[in-house]
């Protein structure tokens, strides 16, 4: 068996199994406006405030599209490197529910607006690329609400036509980590193109995750199992272990896996069948014919191209080649669109004579401690980039010592208050004087007689004694470097 | 002056413009027509006090300017008007009063026009008779048990009683040429994206097009030149230059080529329609147009294909009728059950049959034989016209194959009251326009109607052949007001 730490395989007394996983992301488009109607998407609204005569599906309203949401579909395409389709089809698929008032859901289906492209993934044993099957453009449904009247099933269109991305990967994923930097690569692309916010718990990210398992180094896939609408990558993990363990006992037991949809019970740890494929809807999806092909040119292409930032992949090999930066440093400084725009923030208020190194260790170490311990964003960071940098600055021209920076930077959280002035308020300012120094450390070899002739004799541990009690006596101020340069001497 | 329910549009609008007449005093005079006629069963939903209440209004300040100045009209109960109950024709949407207008209807009430009321129609347009409305037969004023056609039955009798001095329909697949031809009234059928769909209640979207009914075509002109409008809200209106149809309107149609196609010919078709064509064609001809015999190959597969596409978007587009929302709602068990029971209560024994063909068609598995094939052979039918349009710049044809029928004669027959659209089918499915004009009598004295079927936008074109072709036949309608007692 491969030693690869990465590697996610299930075995049994004599076989070894390899899992396949394939997702369909349903990413909810940033944009003010619904797919086909004027209606504001806003998360949180009253039930049923959001809701236009197109949403409500009245009779003869029609729908029209929202060229903003198109434009966000494309960009997303760019950015997971995928071919655009200048011409693609809407079609309707037909189904009866309550937060379904069409009765149909506006969707693509044989002519998607984004072809295959890929997503590559920073793995801890290196990159893997997984591929993109498509991206097409959908409405959400409404939501059905059915534990607040004990008689009735209530129902909230406020979603409903709010325009969904559905990207389906390739059956490229092996581990749930895999799925787990998938989903978070994902996010962060369209984080930075700002077509979805990715938020999982508002349901602006969800996904169907398909699971197969497969004896290892065999090229044929299994029969997959859809799990529908996960909405956490924590549940995805485990639905993908439940569910790979299940197929792969069916196996050991000489049975057949159903294909089937499944759905992922987060209370019992377990999936459970939703409808086997002979039960499977017959959407008879076709053309929606109040909807023309929508066609785009090469020239709108083109124009949405020129605005695409820097995106992960880029700005990694950049960090990585102009500031000297490990992959490992550049791709958490990637990962998030708001991490690496504090990161250059800071960078570039440290002026000349900077100190990445030493501004990386404080926003990985020092302030994303702080941002987990109080559950912030980094754009909600109670520290400004400004005032970080200056706290950089202060340690590298040895104003402060890194110790004393904790203790500043600690007093920093509350306000955003400048270092500096902090050094200056309660003087905490490092003590780099030599005859300063020299004279402190006089005193205390005086002091210490005993110990300083032990020191001679080769007792040398007791050097650090000394430096413990120059510190002490400068109240920490004292330049550490000073201190062990000056204590050799006079020793 | 004659009596006021006898005049045409353009000279009750002239009237009004020159004070002979006041919106009030032809208000009045169509309301209490419209209601010595309950008989013929065309009205649906009457809004007479408001209509005498807006004509008033409209007389204190007159803007003598509009198109339909003060001029009252019943329409069709498929377009939604705001505060006035909107049916299709249907039980589902008994109760349904719509806050919106359609843009077709806004575009005749911003002309100065006034609502008398809703006037019947098959239920949801799924008809040609008129019989399938949920709110009664409607009667043809010509005859006493005389269907007036379908869908836009309620319309042309309407129309043709003088209970409205003209009207708007919706055709699909002949739903205003037809009743047209029937009540011996003019019908024109606009290009598709014409006219807007928004705000009509959706039979088949591809298909669907609103259009003018009137005494004439000069009224059918002026009344096409208003409701024919770009419009943002419908994805398929499309912004072409319109003409301004009743200015640019001229008899003179010298050196048009006219196509008259073999394949319309058909089997079984009476005599008198085969007579009537040949007068149509030697009035054209008598205007110095040409007649050119041209070939529609496909034409034979035009109603089959036409019973697969429209019912395929019919059982989508009525999915929304679901007791959820609005309209209609059985009690039931659970979701499903109420389902079942408010559109097994809520729909009528046609729409149902449409929803299953629609459902059917496509369904998996059998998508690609029925309604793939369909799409492909809608391509051939309007590549049929393409070819022929190289050579001719309009097509005669009759507008059906014979005269209005009794109620109840073809009702249990669901494929020989198809067949009654299998001259009109063919333009829908090509998007093209055509206008269908009273053109003589059969033996019973029953109207028979020509239709001239146009290019793609070339409204105008069809209207001047249409209206030099009315001089020649100055046809006239037999109504003796049987109804009135």
């Amino acid at each position: 068996m491969s030693k690869n730490k990465s590697e996610y395989l299930i075995e049994r007394t004599n076989n070894i199994y390899e899992v396949v996983i394939g997702l369909e992301v349903h990413a909810q488009v940033t944009s003010n406006s619904k797919l086909f109607s004027s209606s504001s998407t806003k998360f949180g609204a009253e039930p049923n405030t959001q809701v236009s005569l197109v949403d409500a599906a009245f009779p003869g309203m029609l729908p029209v599209i929202n060229e903003f949401c198109v434009k966000q579909a494309i960009k997303t395409g760019i950015g997971l490197r995928a071919k655009i389709n200048k011409r693609s089809v809407f079609d309707r698929k037909n189904y009866f529910y309550a937060d379904l008032p069409q009765g149909y859901q506006i969707s693509q289906f044989k002519y998607p607006i984004v072809g295959e492209g890929t997503v590559i993934l920073d793995m801890p044993d290196g990159q893997k690329e997984i591929g993109i099957e498509r991206l097409h453009l959908e409405q959400d449904a409404g939501k059905s609400i059915h534990d607040m009247d004990p008689q009735n099933t209530l129902v909230d269109l406020n979603r409903s036509g709010v325009a969904l991305m559905e990207i389906v990967s390739k059956p490229d994923l092996r581990t749930p980590e895999e799925v787990s930097t998938y989903i978070k690569k994902l996010r962060s692309i369209m984080r930075y193109l700002g077509t979805c916010d990715g938020n999982m718990q508002e349901g602006s990210l969800r996904a169907d995750v398909n699971v197969s398992v497969r004896l290892k180094d065999s090229k044929e896939l299994g029969t997959r199992c859809e799990i529908k609408n996960v909405n956490s990558i924590k549940f995805m993990q485990m639905a993908i272990d439940y569910e790979a363990n299940r197929q792969v006992d069916l196996i050991e037991d000489g049975k057949i896996i159903d294909q089937e949809t499944r759905l992922f019970d987060t209370k019992k740890n377990e999936t459970r069948s939703m409808r086997s494929k002979e039960d499977a809807h017959d959407y008879r999806y076709f053309p929606d014919p109040d909807l023309l092909p929508l066609e785009v040119s090469d020239e709108f292409i083109n124009e949405l191209k020129s605005t695409i930032p820097e995106l992960p992949d880029d700005k990694k090999k950049r960090f990585i080649e102009e500031f000297k930066l490990s992959a490992y440093e550049a791709t958490i400084l990637v990962s998030d669109i708001e991490i690496s725009k504090y990161f250059e923030e800071v960078i570039s208020k440290m002026g000349k004579n900077q100190d990445i190194k030493l501004a990386v260790n404080w926003i990985t170490g020092e302030l994303f401690a702080v941002l987990n311990n109080k559950n912030l964003e980094i754009t909600e960071s109670p520290i400004s980039a400004e005032n970080l940098a200056k706290l950089v600055n202060l340690i590298k021209n040895g104003t402060i010592s890194g110790k004393i920076a904790k203790t500043i930077f600690e007093l920093m959280i509350d306000g955003d208050r400048d270092p500096q002035k902090i050094v200056e308020e309660k003087g905490l300012k490092q003590e780099s004087d030599p005859k300063a120094l020299e004279a402190l450390i006089d005193k205390i070899i005086n002091d210490n007689r005993e110990k300083a002739i032990e020191y001679k004799q080769g007792k040398e541990k007791l050097f650090g004694f000394f430096v413990g009690q120059a510190m002490k006596a400068s109240g920490g101020k004292a330049n550490p470097q000073l201190i062990n340069e000056i204590l050799k001497k006079k020793l | 002056m004659s009596e006021i329910t006898n005049q045409s549009l353009t000279s009750l609008a002239q009237n009004i413009k020159d004070k002979k007449l006041s919106s009030e005093e032809v208000t009045k005079a169509f309301i209490e027509r419209s209601e010595k006629s309950k008989e013929l069963n065309t009205y649906i939903s009457e809004d007479f006090s408001n209509a005498i209440d807006k004509a008033k209004k409209f007389d204190q300040n007159p803007n003598l300017n509009l198109k339909l100045p003060g001029i009252p009209i019943a329409v069709k109960d498929l377009f939604c008007t705001q505060n006035v109950r909107t049916t299709a024709g249907s039980k589902i949407l008994e109760n349904f009063i719509p806050t919106y207008e359609s843009t077709v209807t806004q575009n005749i009430w911003d002309e100065g026009a006034i609502l008398l009321g809703k006037l019947n129609c098959d239920e949801f347009a799924m008809g040609s008779s008129n019989e399938t409305s949920f709110y009664g037969n409607v009667q043809n004023p010509i005859d006493k048990g005389l269907v007036p056609g379908g869908s836009s039955g309620g319309s042309a009798a309407a129309l043709s009683g003088k209970l409205t001095p003209i009207t708007i329909g919706t055709d699909t697949g002949g739903s205003i040429r037809q009743p047209a031809s029937f009540t011996g009234t003019v019908g024109l059928k606009p290009t598709y994206g014409s006219c807007s769909r928004y705000g009509i209640v959706a039979f088949a979207s591809s298909l669907d097009q609103a259009g003018p009914m009137a005494q004439n075509v000069k009224d059918c002109a002026l009344l096409q030149e208003v409701i024919s409008t770009y419009d943002k809200k419908d994805s398929t209106s499309i912004d072409f230059k319109r003409n301004e149809y009743s200015k640019e309107l001229t008899k003179d149609i010298k050196g048009k080529k006219i196509g008259i196609p073999k394949e319309y010919r058909v089997d079984g078709m009476p005599k008198e329609i085969e007579e009537l064509w040949q007068k149509g064609i030697q009035y054209v001809k008598d205007c110095g147009a040409e007649i050119i015999d041209i070939s529609l190959p496909n034409t034979s597969y035009a109603l089959p294909t036409y019973y697969i596409v429209a019912p395929a978007e019919a059982s989508s587009n009525l999915a929304r009728y679901d007791g959820v929302k609005y309209g209609f709602r059985a009690k039931g068990e659970n979701l499903i059950d109420m389902y079942e029971k408010t559109r097994s209560e809520g729909f009528g024994a046609e729409v149902q049959r449409r929803i299953m063909i629609g459902t059917y068609v496509l369904s998996s598995g059998y998508y690609d034989a029925y309604y793939l094939k369909a799409q492909k052979v809608r391509k051939l039918i309007k590549n049929d016209f393409d070819e022929a349009y190289k050579k001719v710049d309009a097509i005669l044809t009759p507008s059906t194959p014979s005269s209005a029928f009794k109620i109840g004669e073809k009702k249990d027959d669901p494929v020989s009251m198809y067949l009654n659209d299998i001259f009109t089918v063919p333009v829908n499915l090509a998007g093209l326009p055509a206008i269908s004009i009273p053109a003589g009598h059969d033996a019973s004295g029953y109207p028979l109607g020509l239709q001239i079927i146009g290019k793609a936008f070339k409204e105008q074109e069809i209207l001047n052949i249409a209206y030099a072709m009315e001089d020649k036949i100055n046809f006239k309608n037999n109504i003796t007001d049987w109804w009135i007692k």
